[in-house]
């Protein structure tokens, strides 16, 4: 069962994971990134692509569900404008063993951080500045690959 | 025609999210969309003066700039993506 969603809403982490317990798997393991307090960010502006970006999350969830014996992902990643502190995005899944679970969540957190269209702005007193792509989250998702 | 969206600080560049265009004779994959809409200048200029800090995406899979687009209905550009 697979679970995308791009929205402007926050979510309730408990609530999905209790949805993911619900199946009866016996490990579901999850990430949930969220607006940094430091830096003296006072809020993050996401932007989309609407259409490709929910079709590219969804290829990222039907990849871990071929690629692990899953019985259910949730991918959740919110748009619009964010305070300090405020969830950006969800990531669950479900399986009998832990270590699918485990693995399906790294593997959808980095590839979505290279594979999906989004792009983050952070807004400082002082003013607002691109946030750039890292290498870093480059390699991350190279292991995957 | 041809839809071009632009996102990001494309978008601010070229001030707007998107246009519509006739297709342009000469121009067959999105790295000659890109130089044909960078001959525009001003803030066009500005956002496609360097392809190699943009990505592309035709009909809404990501694509090389070699990518021909003579049969596309939609291409977007815009930086490297940020996400999660």
């Amino acid at each position: 069962m697979i679970t995308v969603r791009v929205q402007t809403e926050d979510f309730d982490a408990g609530a999905e994971l209790a949805l993911l317990e619900k199946g009866g798997a016996g490990a579901v393991a999850s990430f949930t990134g969220l607006v940094r307090a430091d830096d003296g960010i006072e809020a993050m502006s996401l932007e989309h692509y609407p259409g490709m970006t929910e079709a590219a999350l969804l290829a990222l969830a039907d990849n871990a569900m071929t690629r692990w014996p899953l019985s259910a992902v949730t991918v959740i990643h919110r748009v619009g404008r964010l305070t300090a502190g405020a969830r950006i995005v969800f990531v669950g899944a479900a399986s009998l063993h832990r270590a699918a679970a485990l693995e399906a969540c790294g593997f959808l957190i980095d590839r979505l951080k290279t594979d999906a269209p989004f792009w983050k702005q952070e807004h400082h007193a002082e003013g607002s500045r691109w946030v750039e792509a890292k290498a870093d989250d480059d390699t991350a998702a190279d292991r995957w690959r | 025609m041809l839809d071009i969206l632009y996102f990001a600080w494309v978008r601010e560049c070229v001030g707007k999210a998107s246009e519509q265009i006739d297709r342009p004779a000469g121009v067959s994959t999105a790295l000659d969309l890109a130089n044909w809409l960078a001959a525009r200048g001003d803030g066009y200029a500005e956002a496609f003066v360097d392809p190699s800090r943009l990505r592309c995406a035709v009909d809404q899979q990501i694509a090389p700039f070699s990518q021909d687009i003579s049969g596309a209905r939609e291409v977007a550009f815009f930086p490297p993506v940020t996400g999660g």
